[in-house]
């Protein structure tokens, strides 16, 4: 995919919890740092902005920011850091704000021009503003702006939606979406929800207690089995289609990949030849051996048995299904999973009870 | 007459403004280190600070008086480098000030500093500000209201000095005799008219300073909550 940009090795100590990770990072797109709370993610991120001292090594696009003899302090690092509290200068009005980081950045360096960031984050109507006077929302749309005026080599975001209402959520998503597309900027995005990582990484950095457990592009990683960290819950895959027939009386849109198609309901943000992306759940994956016509699923996939694993969750198991190249998880409990005796390479059908259409 | 009613109170200003300005200057980084210090004499400190809230000011004055004069070691100094003695001089005055309103700049200014989130400044760090650009953008500006406090109180408080000063400074016009002297002399001669005078300005001015205080801080608390 792409090369390495960023390699970042971090031990640090404290009370009850050690940070041991050796990182190497693409340099574009956005890397999620995905994991529970109190895994490392955030502290690891402060430790790549300088906000926190580790031991460790971390070069930039080949420039060193620290090494065993050298500690760059955090205002000499060409990064952004967009924090979970937006911390927007009570004292200044939005445009001073905004111009706070940019005006302490050389001229020469300034790659990112004031009226574009104003209008990405759809900021115009705000500017004269002060921050205690805005929503949620706006705010972190602010910090983001902020953030990225200063023409960061690295944008560092630290849950950046975590403290806002579902809606603002959704109000946000689509900003960030145009920034990953937009910047050839490499964004680190600490994150525990798997429908923001779902619909806006391309990378993904697993963590659990201080440690990295899985790397690599995203759609691969999620669909792995082996890890010793699952997402529970949330354990899914993300499947890359392209929207290629509609059935309009019953309103219904077909998204066909490598190894099948899934009917979706009609999406208006969609049309004939988009690309999308579905995250398709573990838990809303049943596993027949048969193909059954008799029932309510419309979506049956022929797939073959790739790997079967215990989950961590006792009484269940995870299995890993291949629909031509495209690797599925389906959850069962583990007596199914014995009554089926399923084996590797044994064919069965797929029956998904819902998908979601993340991008 | 007329000037040497006069007298005192301009004395009296002079040297409270005097003071404010030397103490924000000295107070601010004080302050500043007991806000963010963890060192293990952050407590010892603290507490030299605030000893002129506790102590008499005869038991400040008397220190002083040894320590200027011409067996202290300060007193020494002073000598050798040619500025003479300060007791008794108005500049010795606002060395004493200094020290006796200490505690009416460092608390205020401190208790501002501490209420900074540590956020606003990691956040300008990320923004490039270095650490001189991150006090006099940041944290003066977000510790506005303490430096009001600080400078309203130091000024009022000293302006209400007596016990360091007649212990330091004497009586002497035009040099150190302040208000608060002033008056006690003219109660030890039984002008109580004159004494009124400048008593019930006092009070008078107490009072408006308090209010102006109050209402200060009241309209930042609400301004905050907005």
């Amino acid at each position: 995919m792409t090369s390495t940009a960023i390699e970042a090795r971090f031990v640090c100590r404290f009370p009850g919890f050690e940070l041991d990770v050796d990182l190497k990072l693409p340099g574009d797109g956005i890397t999620a740092l995905f994991g529970h709370s109190g895994c490392g993610k955030t502290t690891l991120l402060r430790c790549i902005a300088g906000l926190q001292q580790a031991q460790g090594q971390l070069s930039v696009f080949g420039t060193p920011w620290q090494t065993d003899t050298l500690f760059r302090p955090v205002h000499q690092r060409p990064l952004a850091y967009v924090f979970q509290e937006t911390h927007l200068f009570p004292h200044l009005s939005v445009r001073r704000n905004l111009t706070f980081g940019q005006r302490r950045v050389p001229a020469q360096q300034r790659q990112i021009r004031f009226d574009d960031a104003v209008s990405w984050l759809g900021l115009a109507h705000l500017l004269e503003r002060m921050p205690a006077g805005l929503s949620g929302g706006e705010r972190q749309r602010v910090a983001i702006a902020r953030a990225i005026l200063t023409s960061p080599r690295l944008l560092l975001m630290d849950e950046p939606l975590s403290a806002l209402d579902q809606s603002s959520k959704q109000e946000i998503l689509p900003y960030l979406e145009r920034l990953r597309d937009h910047l050839a900027i490499p964004m680190l995005y600490v994150s525990h929800s798997t429908s923001e990582v779902a619909r806006l990484a391309n990378h993904i950095v697993m963590m659990d207690k201080g440690r990295v457990i899985a790397q690599g592009p995203l759609q691969e990683t999620l669909a792995r089995v082996d890890q010793p960290f699952r997402l529970e819950e949330d354990a899914g895959v993300l499947v890359q289609a392209t929207l290629d027939a509609l059935d309009e009386p019953w309103h219904l849109a077909r998204f066909s990949f490598d190894g099948g198609s899934l009917w979706l309901r009609q999406d208006p943000r969609f049309r004939p030849g988009d690309p999308a992306r579905i995250q398709v759940l573990a838990r809303d994956v049943s596993i027949a051996l048969t193909e059954h016509r008799d029932q309510s699923i419309q979506n049956l996939l022929p797939a073959r048995v790739d790997r079967v694993e215990t989950d961590v969750t006792p009484g269940t198991t995870l299995v890993r299904l291949l629909a031509g190249n495209t690797p599925f998880l389906s959850r069962l409990t583990s007596r199914s999973a014995a009554q089926l005796a399923l084996t590797p390479g044994q064919p069965v059908w797929l029956q998904i009870k819902s998908v979601a259409l993340v991008d | 007459m007329l000037e040497t009613y006069w007298q005192p109170v301009w004395l009296t200003l002079k040297l409270a403004s005097l003071t404010t300005l030397v103490l924000l200057l000295v107070g601010t980084p004080i302050a500043w280190w007991l806000a963010r210090s963890r060192h293990w004499l952050r407590q010892p400190i603290a507490a030299v600070v605030a000893l002129p809230l506790v102590l008499p000011p005869t038991v400040l004055g008397f220190y002083l008086l040894l320590l200027l004069g011409p067996n202290g070691w300060v007193g020494q100094l002073t000598e050798r480098l040619g500025l003479g003695l300060l007791p008794f001089t108005f500049e010795g005055l606002v060395v004493a000030s200094v020290i006796y309103s200490l505690p009416f700049t460092v608390q205020p200014l401190q208790n501002a500093f501490e209420s900074i989130r540590e956020g606003f400044l990691e956040t300008a760090a990320t923004l490039r500000a270095g650490p001189w650009d991150r006090f006099f953008f940041v944290v003066i500006p977000l510790a506005r209201n303490g430096f009001i406090t600080a400078s309203v109180l130091t000024f009022a408080h000293t302006i209400g000095e007596f016990g360091v000063i007649l212990m330091i400074g004497g009586n002497i016009p035009g040099e150190t005799k302040v208000l608060s002297v002033a008056i006690y002399d003219h109660v030890e001669s039984l002008e109580y008219t004159q004494a009124h005078w400048l008593a019930a300005g006092m009070v008078v001015f107490s009072f408006i300073v308090l209010v102006t205080l109050y209402a200060l801080n009241g309209r930042a608390r609400a301004g905050a909550l907005r």
